[in-house]
């Protein structure tokens, strides 16, 4: 340990002198990418894992605040008060969950409101499961069970990515999606046990969610543009179609538990391979909602933007009250700003 | 249960102020995914789950806590009707939630040194509420000394919202409560806060064309009914299952 920090120390950093050539700044990151050394904010990074990092936290930040909306359809009509309330949690942390991300994409230079921005012209992307609509109530267990399910298994290794602030982000996450996942497989427990319409109900979630749950881990490896590149800086750990693979081994003996099938009948127990085979993946589908054409993209988007468009005044207000009343020389430029408005 | 307090909670009392947090929480949850920044979107499911949390407390002490949520009709609610508005733009639910938390702080203070039955919760409501009101102070300022925008929707909020204020102190049966001390505390606190906020007290009427109470005794105001359609809708779509 104490050899790596001095060696952390040694390396040059984004603000520093630039006492040494380029080449030695590159060696020192590869060095302590290699060495499964963590990245920092005030490290020399490479300009093209600085913008891979922000893409990806920013789609993921992105993720968890559009992601709301799905849920927060329920929120209303959930049918007990113990069920509303973990839904509201849950809700809420999703929010939490956009709050760390959009922070460790600052540490990389890029603030909130750019990246939101980005988000609201279309941009920058926001996984595509959230463009499918949640039509009954089992859909917020669906939700929990596959997507928060699919969600972990690819998380759970970001939080050993070589970027510092991403993995520690991460580490919580993860542990708040786990009990999301687990409140979704306790919902939809309640439903398959329940009246025969209440396990009707989970079953059709199950058939709606289940495909789109498998795209979430994102195109085949040899069709994927960012893989390679993103694993060989160890921002990625396993490949697309590892992680789909782990998800399906993961969810077969689940769905037996809860007494649901996987719409999917080539999915097969294959002995030699020691994983279950399924079929194949409607990867039209997939681009064609990446594409825009999804069920809900323009609903997602549209409300994103109403609520962002609607609190304008109320941030604006907050910016002047801020500058009025925290003095110095920062609040004096505010405050010009502030005067303009008004 | 304290051996000075009555046995049992009174159920009008229990109904009362477990229906204003119901039906608070409701209104606040219909925010998700709409609120103007990303920590708004947290602080008030935090506000709307805290009053989640205190609303099966006291509905667990009138009965079963889904049974009175979800298959009341609408005249058999007793919350008052500030509760009930709905959410307008994000000032008229800082001045519901200005208005409404400063009363339930008053309020529960005085029943946690009480003793009786409702000690207890009100003991740890109180804490919430602090925050509550804390929050709505905090937006009360920024807003009302903010833009002359903010300042304008601020202004309109607390005036739509006045007419309601009058009901939260009549009297509920079964709550040992000083009401007409209750309201001067509650008008000095809110008078200042809108004092410092810029904003002056509104004028008018602090009762609506029906009688004061009118929430109490079960009379409600137009969106409170849409409220509870879409509230008890999938529960009572599925009678005698479990969830």
């Amino acid at each position: 340990m104490a050899t790596a920090a001095a060696q952390r120390t040694a390396r040059p950093q984004a603000d520093g002198a630039a006492a040494r050539e380029p080449a030695d700044y590159q060696r020192v990151f590869d060095a302590a990418v290699a060495a499964d050394e963590r990245i920092e904010p005030r490290d020399w990074m490479p300009d093209a894992y600085r913008a891979t990092l922000v893409r990806q936290i920013a789609q993921h930040a992105h993720s968890e605040i559009i992601g709301m909306q799905p849920e927060a359809n329920w929120i209303t009509r959930a049918p007990s008060l113990r069920r509303k309330a973990i839904l509201m949690a849950k809700v809420q942390d999703e929010a939490g969950h956009g709050l760390y991300l959009y922070s460790a994409a600052e540490t990389l230079g890029t603030g909130r409101d750019e990246l939101l921005d980005k988000l609201h012209s279309g941009r920058q992307k926001y996984s595509s499961i959230f463009n499918y609509p949640t039509l009954t109530w089992a859909d917020v267990g669906a939700i929990g069970w596959l997507v928060d399910g699919a969600a972990i298994t690819n998380q759970v290794p970001l939080c050993r990515c070589s970027y510092g602030p991403y993995a520690r982000a991460m580490v919580r996450i993860c542990k708040e999606e786990s009990f999301h996942q687990r409140q979704g497989y306790e919902l939809l427990l309640a439903l398959s046990k329940g009246t025969p319409e209440q396990h009707a109900m989970a079953q059709d979630a199950v058939d709606r969610w289940w495909w789109p749950s498998l795209m979430m881990f994102g195109p085949p490896d040899d069709e994927s543009q960012h893989s390679a590149q993103s694993m060989a800086w160890k921002i990625k750990r396993h490949s697309n179609d590892e992680l789909r693979q782990r998800f399906v081994d993961i969810c077969v003996p689940q769905a037996e538990s809860l007494g649901l099938t996987l719409p999917d009948p080539d999915l097969t127990w294959n002995e030699e391979r020691g994983h279950y085979d399924f079929g194949p993946i409607d990867w039209s589908e997939f681009w064609d909602v990446l594409k825009g054409n999804g069920p809900c993209n323009e609903q997602r988007l549209t409300q994103r933007k109403r609520a962002h468009d609607e609190g304008a005044w109320v941030r604006e207000a907050a910016a002047a009250y801020a500058a009025k009343h925290t003095g110095g020389a920062e609040a004096a430029a505010h405050e010009t700003t502030g005067a303009e408005r008004a | 249960m304290t051996a000075t307090g009555p046995a049992t909670a009174s159920v009008t009392a229990a109904l009362a102020l477990g229906d204003d947090a119901l039906v608070l929480s409701h209104r606040l949850g219909e925010w998700a995914g709409h609120a103007p920044a990303l920590e708004e979107e947290v602080a008030l499911a935090n506000i709307a789950l805290d009053l989640l949390g205190q609303a099966r407390v006291l509905l667990s002490l009138a009965g079963d806590e889904d049974e009175l949520a979800y298959l009341r009709e609408e005249r058999a609610f007793r919350n008052l009707q500030l509760v009930e508005q709905p959410n307008g733009d994000f000032a008229h639910t800082i001045a519901r939630q200005l208005y409404f938390s400063t009363y339930q702080h008053l309020l529960h203070a005085e029943l946690a040194a009480g003793g009786g039955p409702f000690a207890p919760l009100a003991a740890k409501a109180v804490k919430e509420v602090a925050y509550h009101r804390d929050h709505a102070e905090q937006w009360t300022l920024r807003l009302g000394d903010g833009t002359e925008t903010s300042h304008e929707r601020m202004r309109r909020a607390y005036a739509a919202l006045w007419r309601y204020t009058g009901e939260m102190f009549q009297p509920v049966e079964g709550l040992d409560v000083d009401w007409p001390a209750l309201e001067s505390r509650w008008l000095e606190s809110v008078t200042e806060v809108l004092g410092r906020a810029t904003l002056s007290v509104p004028e008018g009427p602090r009762t609506g064309a029906w009688s004061a109470g009118a929430g109490r005794q079960g009379i409600h105001t137009e969106p409170f009914g849409r409220m509870l359609a879409e509230m008890q809708h999938l529960h009572r779509s599925h009678p005698g299952a479990s969830w």
